[in-house]
């Protein structure tokens, strides 16, 4: 964040430049760490989009031997139903890229408009607000979702990435509303205000560009969180539903027969430990070369 | 001193009844009609109207509101459609479940994470450092239940060491007990690893790079000493707070844990009541999960203040 008060110090607002973003991608791309999550991203990314890389079909029943251990046709072995989980891993991949990345741009929106709102204005305004942040924050985000996907009525998976993205917007305002607070202190922000620009226009042209960085750390940080609490909310009922080869319902359908069959649990399991990690790993790369 | 607990208990009232406004708001009104919302589009008109004169959800929104609220403050919960008791008698014995099993959860995590956050920070940016670092990021972001799969494969099924689910049977030996409560409570360690010792990390690196450390060594103290009486002393009350906070987030985030591991705690009996639909029980369990975590941080708050002369005299109030 370093380099947006630097500017602001200046009395000019100075958007993030083309350089600047170039020098921060190197900065990135230079940390192992950040390569390998990317790689796994990319791998997983890859799987949802082209679904045709999974050997066998994902979905249809029968298609092998029921509940045999993983051996050289079958690596991560077939289920109850007789599927290749090798393929279903495959499959996989795509409910939870869908659902959590649409959750967290939904949740980011939100909680950035919320965050200028509380920040810009303050008095009034930002006191109701944060009021009502502080009780929502008062129950863990799995707790809330429970609530709503069941006052609803429905698991369907516009209504996980609704719920989802409402539960995680006050955390991002939060974050959000404090770095406008610091910006409105400045020179910058007076002057437009001297000029006679409106509200709305000082908030989302003036003040946005300059916590930018935020919300892009902020993003990538609480993907990170939604891919947790999707996959929760799924194994325990709450998401996308068998027969769907998605991770998390796969566990949910099969966890209670690990003993003996624990390879139609394990590979699941280890296939969302992976998503899980490459994300951190990416966002904590994103969100060291930001705030240097 | 004074003002500021003033000031942070009416904080916290305010925030309660916000959080009940919106649970109430959240499980009343989102359904549009509660009876239909638990019988399902397949019952009849007459046993919806019925359930919902019962439940007292055909009034006007405020009347509820107010009615609800009057009973809380009565302590009266509600009462479960599915099990037909008052659900305090339900929620009561599933927190002190909840509270046993975080109890010994933070006993194994905090001396653990703690230490691993002074390691870390006193080999900042090493290899020591970045292992520990990454270990805990990676374990601090994998669903619970992930972890809670990996312990229960290797340590009950494959080693056969310690029981699969975490319900010892009724009346055994605390002992017994905790045997049971021994997976549950690592996997929740493994989780929370990563948020203690992140914290206490910042909390080491801070304080070595200050200007009363530097102090220290040049008045020529010895390491050990500096680390003991300087940098430990100013970078364990933010540990205090987040340990606080964190005992909030177990009560309640609990769910995936309790529902893995078949415990009788709140958070498998707020997934019930969801599963059955149980819209009171449900509502309750919530809010007694929200207001358990309202009160962890407001102790979080005092205690740090507490520890913290500069908050505790008001100079930053």
């Amino acid at each position: 964040m370093s380099d947006v008060v630097l500017d602001a110090d200046s009395g000019t607002p100075l958007r993030e430049t083309r350089a600047a973003r170039g020098e921060r991608l190197r900065l990135l791309l230079r940390s192992p760490t950040v390569l390998i999550g990317t790689l796994v991203l990319a791998f997983w990314v890859f799987c949802a989009i082209f679904p045709g890389v999974a050997p066998y079909n994902p979905i249809f029943d029968n298609q092998f031997p029921t509940s045999a251990p993983p051996e050289w046709g079958h690596p991560f072995g077939t289920d109850t139903n007789g599927r290749d989980i090798f393929s279903r891993v495959l499959a996989g991949s795509r409910s939870i890229l869908v659902i959590a990345p649409a959750a967290t741009l939904l949740a980011t929106v939100l909680g950035t408009a919320l965050g200028l709102l509380t920040g810009y204005f303050r008095g009034i305004v930002d006191d109701g607000v944060s009021r009502l942040v502080d009780a929502v924050l008062s129950l863990p985000l799995i707790v809330a979702a429970i609530l709503i996907v069941t006052a609803v009525g429905s698991t369907d998976q516009w209504v996980v990435i609704l719920t989802i993205g409402l539960v995680f917007a006050p955390v991002i305002s939060r974050t959000i509303r404090a770095a406008v607070l610091a910006e409105t202190e400045l020179e910058y922000v007076e002057a437009a205000r001297l000029r006679g620009e409106r509200s709305l226009y000082i908030m989302f042209s003036e003040i946005l560009p300059n916590v930018f960085p935020l919300v892009v750390v902020e993003f990538t940080v609480r993907l990170g969180y939604a891919i947790f609490t999707v996959a929760t909310l799924t194994f325990i009922g709450f998401g996308v539903q068998p027969p769907s080869p998605d991770w998390a319902a796969q566990i949910n359908q099969y966890w209670t027969l690990i003993d003996p069959y624990w390879w139609m649990t394990l590979f699941p399991a280890l296939a969302i430990a992976s998503l899980v990690i490459a994300a951190n790993l990416v966002s904590d790369g994103v969100r060291e070369v930001y705030e240097r | 001193m004074t003002r500021f607990l003033i000031k942070r208990i009416g904080l916290a009232l305010v925030t309660l009844v916000l959080l009940s406004l919106i649970v109430f708001g959240i499980s009343t009104i989102l359904p549009g009609n509660v009876g239909r919302a638990v019988l399902g589009p397949f019952a009849t008109q007459e046993s919806v109207d019925a359930l919902n004169e019962q439940l007292g959800t055909n009034r006007p929104v405020v009347t509820q509101y107010v009615d609800w609220a009057s009973g809380l403050l009565q302590g009266d919960l509600g009462t479960s459609l599915t099990k037909q008791v008052p659900t305090w008698d339900l929620l009561a014995p599933a927190l002190e479940n909840s509270f046993k099993l975080a109890f010994v959860a933070f006993l194994i995590c905090v001396p653990f994470s703690i230490l691993g956050g002074i390691v870390a920070g006193l080999r900042y940016g090493r290899f020591t450092d970045k292992t520990i670092t990454i270990t805990g990021i990676s374990l601090a972001a994998m669903p619970e239940f992930v972890t809670g799969i990996v312990l229960i494969l290797v340590f009950a099924i494959w080693l056969g060491w310690l029981p699969v689910t975490a319900q010892a049977e009724e009346g055994a030996s605390a002992l017994t007990q905790l045997e049971y409560l021994l997976l549950p409570a690592l996997t929740l360690t493994l989780v929370l690893f990563g948020y203690i010792a992140r914290i206490t990390r910042a909390g080491v690196i801070e304080a070595l790079e200050s200007d009363y450390t530097r102090t220290a060594y040049l008045k020529g103290l010895p390491s050990s000493v500096v680390v003991r009486k300087h940098v430990l002393r100013n970078a364990l009350p933010p540990t205090i707070a987040v340990v606080a906070v964190q005992v909030g987030y177990l009560v309640g985030g609990l769910v995936a844990v309790e529902v893995l591991f078949n415990y009788q705690g709140i958070g498998l009996l707020v997934y019930e009541a969801a599963r059955q639909k149980d819209l009171p029980l449900l509502t309750a369990g919530v809010l007694v999960v929200g207001i358990v975590y309202l009160v962890f941080t407001l102790v979080a708050d005092i205690l740090y203040a507490a520890l913290n002369p500069r908050i505790r005299l008001g100079a930053t109030e």
